[in-house]
Order: structure tokens, then sequence, then C-alpha cells
């Protein structure tokens, strides 16, 4: 069966392979929103972070013999003790300051730690096995569906919508959804608003990390496997805007399957379609498809 | 992880100070370069309803800001139960026992009517903040309202969801910017209602009101505030001795 | 007033002499990126607007001149306007799209169109994709002067310099200037004093973008060839650390930046291998072909110590005195 003259196996590869590029789109414009919403700083340093999650579940396997399923756990905790420290040193004397300093800073932490891991690896990509369970595809009839991609979908959207649940719907997302409105009164009530802000920038940054450990074994792992992705990323979070954490996933969702779609039928355009999408939104609708502008 | 526990109070052991609600002395504010509190003196003992007069941009709603550690830099000393706390972070002034009421009243749009309530989290052990059912009995309204966003209340409902809120923590010490403004004044009566009624159960309120016959017949004792320094100060029993200086210090 | 022209005299007679003692590729290449970051601080320091996507002006300029000049042959000066007009272009069209929204997201969607920007010129056949456009001629200027000398080359880049200059100043100092700084300080208040604030902002825009874009073609023209590493985002990175280091908002400050960092830019190989020899520690000859490592580090020691920048902190110093 052809639709528009593409078998449609062939489609349905495409659209799977679309959602695997959505949920890493949704899962870090997810985590850059959260950060944003709080700490009002755009975290230029996802993507390095990004990059160390994937790097660090590399190394883990080939140097300490973790596998990937404790890297799953082990790896986003460490990089989000890493980010807290970050935080703690650095961001926090920006908060006062115009928002410009903080994707400065953060911007001079993606080069500093990119440039430290390129010294030590290169640029050429490090390969990492895909593991056991998860290798090979299963027949679906339609399409052999591959094991690992339907997993990183699954996992991420897991992971986002469990996101989304405990921010609308928890006590300490209410805390948060608060926070981002008016910290100063949050604080007033006697929350510790510093460590709050703190564990946020943690969390963002370990969504990010857990993006790279599901991205190890598809992507290459390398030094500047976060730079690009980053900047489509920004793309996205322009497009969907960052007032609302389900608008985040919907958007990085759909701009993935966009993309893979866009890479059937028109493959010169797909390393520049998301942007394209985000000029027109620019000039049908300013704000964001979902944006409340801050 | 439990992000509101208590701190242990510095105790001071001079008896006269020990036992005020609040006590602030030759304090100083600033909001960036603007010089706002230039020397306020505060005392309120514990059980007492006090008011700030005054009219505007004198400095009374920096004051409140500023025992909460909400302004700029500050100096001189404000002691909350004894307790040192012109150094402490705005938390750690809320744990020491006390609410407050903003003018604005910063209600949370993003959150309903009842996450809003449930948001303050309790800051003492020992003092047990009002429980959601209490809050309800006292203000219905909001009973009905729970599970509205809090910006679609009306008014006086707001109002009463950002007393009612600093309820719930466990603070004894209470500080009301303007609530009576802007309401209707059925609701206004209500809100009188509601002071008497925290009063008698010992709470100690600082309230900084414009409407003059709001909290006239609340107050045990007033403060007149110009120009970020205290011009007059005097008990209700006086009020009506003090009418004359007062019609010509506010205009009322 | 007096003394600054004194200042500006000496600097320029300075200038002039200077081809004589330090290697002019060097200096001609300061030169280049000293216009491209004061256009890029005409926009940042001036209207408050941060651009991350300024290498694409540059670089499409590069490329456009290469082009035009080694394919298509045409005259010297016609190429560096046509660079310096596609500059503007695509600083219009960048313009146009990202004055839709403010702060943070300007800066986004600068970064964004930029990468597209790079994308394009990676698929375009005419950019010569990774290996980027070799060999560009120099030339004769209006047919007369022969710039494949560089020391005729260096003055006519002195003047092309110079030239830019002194309309950036005369930029920052006119009415036009004033209202762009009004809008930096209190945007709000622009727009209540009635001014159409979007449309100076588009013009600031356009403005910069077209002096980037003549710093890209005369760099393609000094060194003779323009790569995707024009067009790259590690470049608009660059151009804001060297505005950053040398002073936001200030006129000498890109200037002296320009000159710092791409000094340390070719000392930082021998510096790496000095630290590895003085320290015994190997990984330190790595470093020094890690600009980025560097230019990270030095991000974040100006952005938490050092904001206002060398010309900026000497301003200050000069205020307290």
């Amino acid at each position: 069966m052809e639709i528009f003259g593409i078998p449609w196996p062939l489609m349905l590869s495409q659209l799977l392979l679309g959602l695997v590029n959505g949920s890493f789109y949704a899962m870090m414009s997810l985590g850059l929103a959260v950060i944003f919403g709080l700490l009002n700083i755009i975290n230029f340093a996802h993507g390095a972070l990004f990059m160390m999650g994937a790097f660090f579940a590399w190394m883990g396997l080939n140097y300490f013999g973790i596998n990937y399923w404790v890297a799953l756990f082990v790896v986003p905790v460490v990089v989000g003790i890493f980010g807290i420290l970050i935080e703690r040193s650095m961001l926090r004397w920006l908060y006062k300051l115009d928002h410009l300093y903080g994707l400065l800073l953060t911007f001079g932490i993606t080069l500093l730690l990119e440039g430290v891991f390129r010294s030590f690896y290169g640029v050429s990509g490090q390969p990492y096995q895909v593991p056991a369970l998860l290798s090979g595809a299963t027949d679906m009839g339609a399409l052999m569906l591959p094991n690992y991609r339907a997993w990183v979908v699954v996992a991420s959207l897991t992971v986002c919508f469990a996101t989304w649940f405990v921010i609308e719907r928890t006590k300490i997302g209410s805390y948060l959804r608060a926070g981002t409105e008016n910290p100063k009164m949050v604080e007033a009530f006697g929350i510790n608003v510093p460590v709050m802000v703190s564990l946020t920038y943690g969390f963002g940054v370990a969504l990010a990390a857990f993006a790279g450990v599901l991205a190890a074994p598809i992507m290459q792992v390398s030094s500047l496997m976060g730079s690009n992705l980053i900047i489509v990323v920004f793309a996205v979070v322009v497009i969907g805007g960052m007032g609302s954490i389900m608008g985040s996933i919907v958007t990085g969702l759909g701009l993935g399957v966009i993309e893979g779609f866009t890479r059937v039928f028109y493959p010169e355009l797909s390393a520049t379609v998301v942007f394209i999408l985000m000029a027109i939104v620019l000039l049908i609708r300013p704000a964001g498809l979902f944006g409340k502008e801050k | 992880m439990n992000v509101a526990t208590e701190q242990k109070p510095i105790a001071d052991n001079d008896p006269k100070t020990a036992k005020k609600a609040l006590e602030i002395r030759n304090l100083q504010a600033w909001y960036g370069e603007s010089y706002i509190l230039q020397d306020m003196n505060i005392s309120v003992n514990q059980g007492e309803v006090v008011t700030l007069l005054g009219r505007n941009g004198s400095g009374r709603t920096t004051t409140l800001r500023a025992v909460m550690g909400l302004t700029g830099a500050r100096k001189g000393s404000i002691r909350i139960g004894g307790v040192e706390s012109i150094d402490l972070p705005t938390y750690k002034i809320a744990r020491l026992g006390v609410g407050y009421c903003p003018e604005e009243r910063a209600i949370f749009s993003s959150l309903s009517t009842e996450e809003n309530l449930l948001l303050p989290p309790s800051i003492s052990k020992t003092e047990k903040g009002m429980s959601v059912k209490e809050i309800y009995d006292m203000f219905p309204n909001l009973a009905e309202r729970k599970a509205s966003p809090g910006t679609r209340l009306s008014g006086g409902e707001q109002q009463m969801l950002a007393v009612a809120r600093i309820l719930r923590t466990g603070a004894k010490l209470l500080l009301l910017d303007e609530i009576s403004e802007g309401l209707a004044p059925v609701i206004v009566q209500a809100l009188a209602r509601m002071i008497v009624t925290l009063k008698a159960k010992g709470y100690t309120i600082v309230m900084v009101e414009q409407n003059f016959r709001f909290a006239a017949p609340l107050a045990d004792r007033f403060y007149v505030v110009e120009h970020g320094q205290i011009v007059e100060t005097f008990a209700a029993s006086e009020l009506n001795s003090k009418m004359p200086v007062l019609s010509e210090l506010l205009g009322v | 007033m007096t003394n600054s022209r004194i200042g500006y005299a000496i600097a320029l007679a300075a200038l002039i002499a200077a081809p004589f003692f330090v290697y002019p590729i060097f200096l001609m290449n300061v030169m280049c990126f000293a216009l491209f970051a004061s256009a890029f601080n005409l926009l940042i320091g001036y209207t408050g607007l941060l651009s991350f996507g300024h290498a694409a002006l540059f670089g499409s300029a590069a490329y456009v001149t290469g082009h035009v000049v080694s394919k298509m042959g045409l005259p010297v000066e016609v190429g560096i306007l046509l660079g310096t007009a596609t500059g503007a272009a695509i600083g219009l069209v960048m313009g146009l799209l990202a004055i839709r929204r403010t702060g943070i997201y300007f800066t986004m969607i600068t970064l964004a169109l930029a990468q597209m920007v790079y994308f394009i010129c990676l698929q375009a056949p005419f950019t010569g994709g990774e290996d980027g456009l070799q060999g560009v001629p120099r030339g004769k200027l209006l047919g007369v002067i022969n710039l494949s000398s560089d020391l005729n080359m260096y003055y006519v880049v002195l003047a092309i310099a110079v030239g830019s200059f002194a309309l950036i100043m005369r930029t920052v100092h006119s009415p036009f200037g004033r209202v762009m700084k009004a809008i930096k300080e209190n945007e709000p208040r622009a727009v209540s004093l009635g001014y159409d604030v979007n449309k100076y902002k588009l013009m600031a825009f356009v403005l910069s973008a077209a002096l980037s874009g003549l710093a890209g073609s005369t760099k393609t023209l000094v060194f003779g060839f323009a790569t995707l590493t024009d067009v790259h985002w590690n470049l608009s990175g660059l151009v804001v650390l060297m505005t950053l280091v040398g002073g936001l908002g200030t006129l000498l400050g890109p200037i002296v930046g320009a000159l710092i960092i791409i000094a340390l830019e070719n000392k930082l190989g021998d510096f790496g291998n000095w630290l590895a020899a003085a320290t015994s520690i190997e990984w330190f000859k790595s470093m020094g072909e890690s600009v980025t490592m560097l230019t990270g580090l030095i991000f974040i020691i100006c952005v938490l110590a050092f904001r206002r920048g060398i010309v900026g902190e000497i301003a200050a110093f000069f205020k307290r005195s």
C-alpha cells in the first residue's frame, strides 16, 4: 500500500523515527521550560549536559562496567548533582541581573564542557551498544518495529507525563507553579525557595542527562552531539512557548514527527524545517502556540 | 523532602523585650537607591492589634515588607518573639511565626483556591495553623470556590483567601496590608469580625489601613508614620483626644 | 573633546605605521573582527538586543564576496558592496522575524535563524560545502590598486575599518543613536513617548548586519577563503565574547576585545605547550588546541566578575577618581 507514492511501512518507520527525535525535543524543551519558569534563565548548557549524560553512560560502561539499565538511573542523578553545583556556585549570582547574563554564562559553560570532552575524546563519535534486552526488532506485520527506538519513545513519554503530573497535580508541583509566579511570596510562607530553585535546576538538568543516556545507543556519543540539538530545541521552545508543560511536550513531539515526514518527502529541507516553521509561527502567532509570554 | 522545618530561635535574655511579639528599633530600609525607612521604632505586645496610619508613600507598607525581609538593604533591629531577624532570609523570618498578607494579595493564578490554601506549610510544631475545614467554616465562600483558579474569585473573596492562607501556617503574628481596600461594606464588616475573632484567639496583628473607620474600633494602639518615621503613637483610649492631630496629619 | 581628537590622531598615526612593525595579516585579521565586534556592539551595547546569530551575516557576506570575485570574476569593490548588501538583506529578514519577540526569545530566534543559514550554506552548491571557497583572488581595487600586496591590502582594510568606525561613532551620537539608547534603558517609556520602537530596532539591526557583512567580505579578500566556520554559531559566540571582554556599550571595547581574543587564539598553542612543560601535564598541550575551552572559561569569568569589560572597567575607574 502506498501513500503519496511512499510505501506504508516506510511512512510508519519514519513516523517512529520522528517520534524518537520528538521525544528528545519534548524532554529537552520540558527541562528548559521548567528551569526558565523558576530561574528566569535560558539554560544554554542543556545541550552540553545532554552530551554529558550520554558520555557518562558510555564511560560508565567502558570504565566501570556499569550497564545501561543502571546508567539510566544513576547518570541523571550524577549530572543533576553537577547541575546543582553549577547553580549554587555560579548561576545564583545572576538572578538579580538581566536575563542575558544567564544565557551568556550557560553558553560559557557549554563551551567549557564541550572543550573538555573534546580534548579527551576528539570529535568522532564513540559507539554505544544497544542493550541486549532491546536489540533487534519486533515484527508488527505492517512494519518491523525497532525495539530500542520504541523503548525510547515509551520511556520519554512516561517521563514527560510523569513530570507533567507532578507539576500540575501534586503539592510539590504547586510549590513550583507558585514559585514560578511569585517566588518572594512563596518564601514569605516559610518555604525554602533557594533550595527549591537549586533542586529545580538539578531536575531540569537530570532530564537532559536522561535524554542523553537514551540517545547514546542511537546517536554517536561525541562532544558535539548536544550543540546542534540545543539550537533546534530553542526553535521548538520559540514555537511552543514556555508557559505550559503540556504545550512543550506536544510541540516537541509534533515537530519531531513533522521533521521525520519532511525527511521522507523533502529530504533537503529536513535540517531546516523546524526553523522554517519557527519563522512562520513568528509571523502568524508571535507569542507561540501555547505561549503565555513572560 | 521537608522544606519547612522549624528554626531554632536564638533567644533573648532581656526580660523587657523577650515577650514582645514584634520589636522594631532604628530600622532603616532601602529599595535599591531609594531610602524609604529612616528610623522606624515600633513595639507590639503579644495579643495586641496595632494599626499603622499615615499617608500613601509614608513607608507603612515598606515597614511590613522590611519585617519580612522583602525590601532592599536593611539596617537596625527587628526582633520577632525576641529573636533578632534583621539578617535572616525571608523564609526563615516566616518560620519565626509571621504571616504576611500583602496589599496586592498575591493570589497564585496558576493554582486553584484550594491549592492556594494548601500551599502554606506548617511552620511550627507547637503552634498549629487552622485546618482547611476550620478555614472553610470561617469563610464559606471559599469552600464554594475551592476548585476555581485563584484569580477568578471576586475582590472580596480574594482578600479572604489572602488572609485565610496565612492562618494555615501556625503563624501567630499577622502583618495585614490594606485588607479592607476596595471591598464592599458587607465584606469589610465580615473582615472586622474576623479580626476580633483572631484577637480573641490570641493572634497579634499589625495592620496598615487607610480606612480609618475600619481600623479605629479594632486597634489597641496606633502609630502614625510619615517619611519613614513614627511621628505619633497613642492608645485606643486616647483616640478622641487625638482626632485634631490626626485630621492634620492624615486629612481624616 | 580635543583630548580624544588627539588620541584618535595618535592612534591613526600608529595604525598607519603599524604594518612595518607587526605582521600585516595579523593586523588585518584584528581589524576585520574589530569591525565585526563593533557592528555587533551597536546592537547589544546601544539597543540592548543580544543577537546570537551574527555569524550568519558575517559568513554569508564572506561567501557572496568570495563567489562573485572568484567564480564570476566581478571587480573587488563590487564584491565588497554585494557582500555588505547581502549582510543587510539577511539582517532585514532576521530582524523582521526576531523583533516580534523581546528579550531572551529574540536571542533564541537569532540563533535559530543563523543555524538555518548555516545549513543552507552547508548544502548549497555554490559555497563548496565542507571545503568552502578557496583561492579567492584579491584583484585590483578600482582596477588600479593591486591588492595582492599585503601592504596595499592593509591600507585598504584600514580605510574600511576607520570609515566604518567613524560611521558607528556618528550613529551613536546622533539623534537616532539617542533613541536607541532610550529604548535600551526603558523601552516602555520610549513607546509612551511616541517612538515606533520596532522600526528603530529594525534599523539598528540592519545597520549592524550591513557592517557585519562588510567585515565578512573584507575578511574573505584578506585571507582568500570563506568556509563554514564563518557561518557557525561558534563564531557568533566569539564575537559576543570579544565585545564582552572589551566592554559592552563602549566604542573602544569591541576593538580591544577583538585584539585580545585574536592574539590569544594565535598564542594559545604556545601557551599550552609552555604550561605542559612547566607542569609536566601532557594534557595542557591539547588545551592549546582547545580554543573552545578557553573561550568558555573567559565567558564564565567575564559574566561573573568582569561584566563591564576592560574598557568599561577603565572608564569606571576614571569616573571614580
